[in-house]
This record gives structure tokens, C-alpha cells and sequence, in this order.
């Protein structure tokens, strides 16, 4: 029994640690004159992709660039830029992959107009089966018409 | 017949789909610079070794030059590095080294180690002129018209083959520079 806690304390113990890789943030600390800055700042890092570790965002990843990024952004939002502003500085430098979401321009529409496109077939589909088996129980049930 | 075809077809476009998107997915990681046909960004930078002494973008226009950024923690810069110096022996264009990201004194070790072959390199310790050149990786490498226009990115090692097909055939179209 007692040997029994033992391992319930060593484990636990042990899975407590990850508390620790948790809170250890991959942020620099970084100083804002106020509390939007900070929320702005947290905002844009969340939308923008890391290009080194692709599949991250800059808040998330500990890459050099990403460190770099986020200070460039930071001195942004400091010196009061607009979010369009930020976006726009890092979408000349890197193109419209930065971005998290993208844009409705030309060579988005068919990214954007494909749900609804699925959705339509889908509704064609349906209508067409639907009316295909009421011809069917038609026929079935009134051969004397 | 419908009703059996109709998910055949289906199943027949996934599985084209499938295969396109294996094909592609290794190319997906290297994204396309909106840089290029741009003008390259301005740069006033320190020259590695020499002391109080700065280049900025306007010293290099009138030829064209090759912008290669490398770092002394670069392993792939190691790899390319034969190829780049055998490109700035030839004398086709101007090789500027961009040394990013680096101790000054581990890029001036690096160079003596395997030898510099840039007509002189810049130092961007901070990594600033890195970012307005969009360069996410290391080497990148940028050929720059002598109007200071950029005309082609290399995303990684250079190697002779990118020479030949890439850079050689866009510096015989450029002309004088005027």
C-alpha cells in the first residue's frame, strides 16, 4: 500500500514537470505602453506564420527568424501602426503565406468559393436522388394511373 | 448505372488528387518571393574587418551582383560554398557576402577556414536587412540587375546548375547597365 502511494507521488511528480515546459514561454519578455498594445501584439503574432517551422505561428515558435519577427512586430505596434500596416510589412517581404488567413483576391476565390461550390453539389445530389426515388415510389404504388 | 458510376468518379478525382498532391508537397515548402522584379531593399551595413567603414545599396549600382547571405552556423552555406567561389573566381558578376545573424568573429574565423570569396562582405548582426530581403532560411541568394532591381532568388545551396540555367542567361540579358 504504502510502496502503492509512493508511486502515485513519483508520478505525479513526474507529470508536474510538464507544467513547467507549459508555462515556459518561447516569448521574450517585451514591454508595452498599455494593455491593447500587448493584446494587439498577442493578436497579430497568433495570425502570422512562422516560415521556418511552417506549421507554426510567430508567437508559438522558438526559430531565430520568429524571435526577429516578433521584435520587428513589436516596434510596430510601439510606434502605433495599424494592423494593416503590419500585415502589409511582412506580406511585401514574405508574400501572402505569412498570413494565417488569406486574403479573398483572385487566386484565392477558388479556395474561398469551395465550400459553398461542395455544399451546391451536395444540394444537387440530395435533390436529384430525392426526386429520382419519388418517381420510384410513384410508379411502385400507382401502376393504374 | 448512375448510382454505381457517380462514386467511382469521385473515388477516381480523389485519388487524382491524391497523387498531385504528393508531387507538389515537396515543392510546397519554398515560397515565392514577392520580391522578385522589385527593387532590392535599401541597406547600409558594416564591412566585416574593417572597421568604422560602411556600403550601402548605392555602392553596388551599375553592375550586377550576387547577394548571398550566409552565417558561420550555416551547415548548408559549407555546401555551397565551393560553388559560390567558384562563381566569383570567374568574375561573370560582383559576389557580396551578407553575414547575418553571426558573431563577427565566428564569420572571420569561418572565412579563413574555407576561404572568402566575396568581394566583401556586409555585416547584419541583428538580422534586420535579412528581413526586408524576406530571406528565411540560410544561404538564400539574390541576383541583383544593375539598376538594383532583384531578378532571381536561390532558396538554399547554390549549385552549378542554378548558374547555368538561372543566373548565367539573366546576366547576358542584362547589358551594360544603362
Amino acid at each position: 500500500m504504502r510502496m502503492h502511494k509512493l508511486f502515485i507521488f513519483i508520478f505525479l511528480l513526474i507529470v508536474s514537470f510538464s507544467a513547467f515546459a507549459q508555462s515556459r514561454s518561447v516569448q521574450e519578455p517585451l514591454v508595452f505602453a498599455n494593455p491593447q498594445q500587448q493584446e494587439r501584439f498577442n493578436r497579430l503574432t497568433e495570425e502570422l506564420r512562422c516560415l521556418v517551422c511552417q506549421n507554426q505561428n510567430l508567437a508559438d515558435s522558438d526559430a531565430p527568424l520568429a524571435h526577429d519577427l516578433r521584435r520587428e512586430v513589436h516596434e510596430m505596434v510601439l510606434a502605433g501602426r495599424t494592423n494593416e500596416q503590419i500585415k502589409q510589412f511582412l506580406v511585401t517581404r514574405y508574400g501572402d503565406f505569412v498570413l494565417y488567413r488569406p486574403p479573398v483576391q483572385k487566386n484565392t476565390y477558388l479556395l474561398w468559393l469551395a465550400p459553398l461550390l461542395m455544399f451546391l453539389a451536395g444540394a444537387g445530389v440530395l435533390y436529384a436522388s430525392v426526386k429520382k426515388r419519388s418517381v420510384l415510389l410513384e410508379t411502385d404504388q400507382d401502376p393504374k394511373d | 448505372m448512375n448510382s454505381r458510376t457517380l462514386p467511382l468518379i469521385a473515388f477516381i478525382l480523389l485519388i487524382i488528387l491524391l497523387v498531385v498532391g504528393l508531387q507538389i508537397s515537396d515543392r510546397k515548402t519554398a515560397i515565392p518571393s514577392p520580391l522578385i522584379g522589385k527593387p532590392a531593399p535599401a541597406f547600409e551595413l558594416p564591412v566585416l574587418g574593417e572597421p568604422g567603414r560602411k556600403m550601402s545599396k548605392e555602392s553596388f549600382l551599375g553592375t550586377p551582383y550576387l547577394v548571398n547571405f550566409w552565417a558561420s552556423w550555416c551547415v548548408t552555406c559549407r555546401v555551397e560554398h565551393p560553388v559560390i567561389t567558384e562563381l566569383a573566381k570567374s568574375g561573370v558578376l560582383r559576389v557580396i557576402g551578407f553575414n547575418f545573424r553571426d558573431e563577427s568573429a565566428d564569420a572571420k574565423a569561418w572565412l579563413r577556414q574555407f576561404g572568402n570569396p566575396y568581394e566583401v562582405t556586409l555585416v547584419d548582426m541583428d538580422g534586420r536587412i535579412s528581413i526586408d530581403f524576406g530571406v528565411y532560411a540560410a544561404p538564400e541568394s539574390f541576383l541583383v540587375d544593375p539598376q538594383g532591381v532583384i531578378v532571381f532568388k536561390q532558396l538554399g545551396a547554390m549549385t552549378n546548375e542554378v548558374i547555368e540555367t538561372e543566373i548565367l542567361p539573366r546576366i547576358a540579358n542584362m547589358g551594360s547597365g544603362n
